[in-house]
């Protein structure tokens, strides 16, 4: 596999193709293949239906995030990070934010923590019915992903109640949320809480014992924790290998640490332990909704920010009457604040493994260099190599319980 | 460079064995936001590297991530940072290795872990830095016929040659 990469130059044909006796064919996924679920190519060579090697190509959608990044301030960056992985937004947002505070050292109100609880574990519930009721469609069975995509939707209506944005949500601000969690929030989240567990319940046992399913799934593309760790592996793969590995649960933030929940893991690390993890992790993440739910109640009503006018933008109808307010707005956009010389790199649990942020600050307006340890990108180079062998068919379910999203991949 | 002392016992712990195992390692430094950072040498990067897999006690199997910084006005312009981690002790590090030359150069990290490939492959892409031994290195996200490499400071965001977004057209 290794050798046959290095003979590959730089616009040449990735297999030649010239001799009419070969038993080998040459054939493209992508970049625009349904399989594919995004734009990324694997041009594979293949022995009838059984892929002998293949090679990766990615870029399609690089949109230069990191150099975009070195010349915007803090604030202008969280729609950048929206963009990254588009089915789970609101991770990267807070990872984003929380970034930007461990840097500032600003302290977060509960409240706040636990808003943004809700809003990630919103998102992962959203990102792995994608990713599992893809993985129903790729094997053949649609009916799954019509029952989940219909709870997905309601998780973009309650995200539209708080921010007014469904897919790219942009949602918060640095020291907290641009404005609090309204009654329809509130009660549209209960609600969910409500309606998704006979869903959810539904579509496993559409799934968990189904013969067809298991046939096509169990077994394909299992990876030993060695070898994902080898690989740097994280996340819902990384676990299905039998690797306990959750960043909740080994670097707390967002105050993860106060609640009760479960880390499902695997044993075979094949694509249907990957699949029972994501539909476990779905569960916990319940879990920890109802749970933060309770802890907001206990907490002081509309306190949705932290009291940071150094950094978090004043109200606008305020600066147009209160000094203070103005003074801040100008200096906040004029990126006139000073800001500490450091480095920070702060990791999240997003849906597809460790999404971290590495941030060099030299005091400037925008940051020096702004790296995104992207899940997506890292979990997917194990792909190619560990297709060689493997059937066409399996292949394809391997790469959708990747649950590769192109906009993460490529930043 | 003054160093501040280390506070955190383990890392105390760790940087006297890196010291007793490699006495040229220049030096660690624990920052505000509790992260230990080891500062040395492409000489000794790998070997420090595989002392940090290796052993039986810190066990940092898992690497996070590979990425470089650009310090033009530096003397050894381009930085390549390391995280770390050992799942067994919940420990992170951070490794920075100063380099200059062009291009500028450094052992490969693929001996030690494979995953190491692409993020290698992505290092080079944004920054031109040549890691010796690696098996691919191509341009991962870039296309092929891109010359420069566009992560370095000198390299502009926008084409400064573009004559389709004159500022009188905004309003400027």
């Amino acid at each position: 596999m290794s050798e046959h990469i290095s003979e590959i130059s730089t616009n040449k044909p990735v297999f030649e193709d010239n001799d009419p006796q070969d038993e080998l064919i040459t054939l493209n996924i992508g970049p625009t293949h349904p399989a594919t679920h995004g734009v990324f190519q694997n041009v594979v060579q293949m022995d009838g239906e059984r892929i002998v090697s293949g090679v990766s190509t990615i870029g399609y959608i690089h949109r230069a995030f990191e150099k975009i990044a070195e010349h915007r301030p803090f604030y202008q960056i969280t729609p950048l990070t929206d963009r990254l992985n588009y089915c789970s937004a609101p991770i990267n947002n807070m990872g984003w934010h929380m970034t930007v505070e461990k840097l500032l050292k600003i302290e977060i109100p509960k409240r706040v923590q636990y808003m943004r609880v809700i809003v990630m574990e919103l998102a992962r519930i959203a990102d792995h019915i994608i990713c599992n009721g893809i993985l129903g469609v790729d094997t053949g069975a649609f009916s799954g992903f019509l029952y989940l995509m219909q709870e997905r939707e309601f998780i973009y209506e309650i995200f539209e109640e708080i921010c007014g944005a469904r897919l790219t949500t942009n949602i918060g601000r640095i020291g907290g949320f641009e404005r609090d969690f309204n009654e329809i929030a509130f009660a549209k989240i209960e609600e969910f809480l409500e309606r998704f567990p006979p869903v959810l319940t539904e579509f496993e046992s559409l799934f968990n014992r189904n013969r067809i399913f298991i046939e096509r799934t169990a077994g394909v593309a299992g990876v030993t924790p060695e070898q994902a760790l080898e690989y740097s592996w994280s996340g819902p793969i990384l676990r299905a290998t039998g690797v306990d590995y959750d960043v909740r649960v080994q670097n707390p933030y967002c105050s993860y640490e106060e609640f009760e929940f479960d880390v499902p893991v695997g044993t075979n690390g094949d694509v249907y332990d990957r699949y029972l993890v994501r539909n476990a992790e779905m569960w916990e993440s319940l879990k920890i909704i109802e749970q933060a739910l309770v802890k907001i109640k206990g907490e002081p009503t509309g306190v949705f920010h932290a009291e940071v006018p150094e950094f978090y933008l004043p109200p606008k109808e305020q600066v147009y009457t209160n000094m203070e307010a103005l003074i801040y707005h100008f200096k906040i956009v004029m990126g006139e604040i000073d800001t500490p010389k450091a480095e920070v790199y702060h990791a999240v649990e997003g849906a597809n493994g460790e999404l971290g942020f590495y941030l060099v600050h030299d005091g400037g307006r925008s940051p020096y260099r702004l790296h995104f340890r992207r899940p997506s990108f890292v979990n997917y180079q194990m792909f190619a190599p560990m297709s060689a062998g493997m059937l066409l068919s399996d292949a394809i379910l391997n790469m959708s319980s990747l649950n590769v999203i192109a906009g993460e991949l490529d930043a | 460079m003054e160093l501040m002392p280390i506070k955190n016992p383990v890392y105390v712990d760790l940087w006297e064995q890196i010291q007793q195992q490699f006495p040229s390692v220049v030096s660690a430094q624990e920052d505000d936001y509790g992260m230990l950072t080891l500062y040395t040498s492409k000489e000794q990067i790998i070997a420090v590297l595989r002392f940090l897999k290796k052993d039986k006690h810190w066990q940092f199997i898992h690497l996070t991530d590979i990425t470089a910084v650009h310090y033009p006005l530096e003397l050894l312009p381009f930085t390549v940072v390391y995280h770390l981690q050992s799942l067994v002790l919940n420990l992170r590090i951070r490794l920075k290795v100063a380099i200059g030359g062009e291009p500028p150069e450094i052992p490969s990290a693929t001996t030690l872990w494979p995953g190491a490939n692409w993020m290698e492959r992505e290092t080079y892409d944004f920054f031109g830095i040549q890691f010796l031994g690696h098996p691919d290195l191509r341009r991962i996200l870039n296309m092929d016929e891109l010359e420069a490499f566009p992560m370095r400071k000198e390299y502009p965001l926008e084409d400064p040659n573009r004559v389709d977004k004159k500022d009188l057209y905004f309003g400027r």
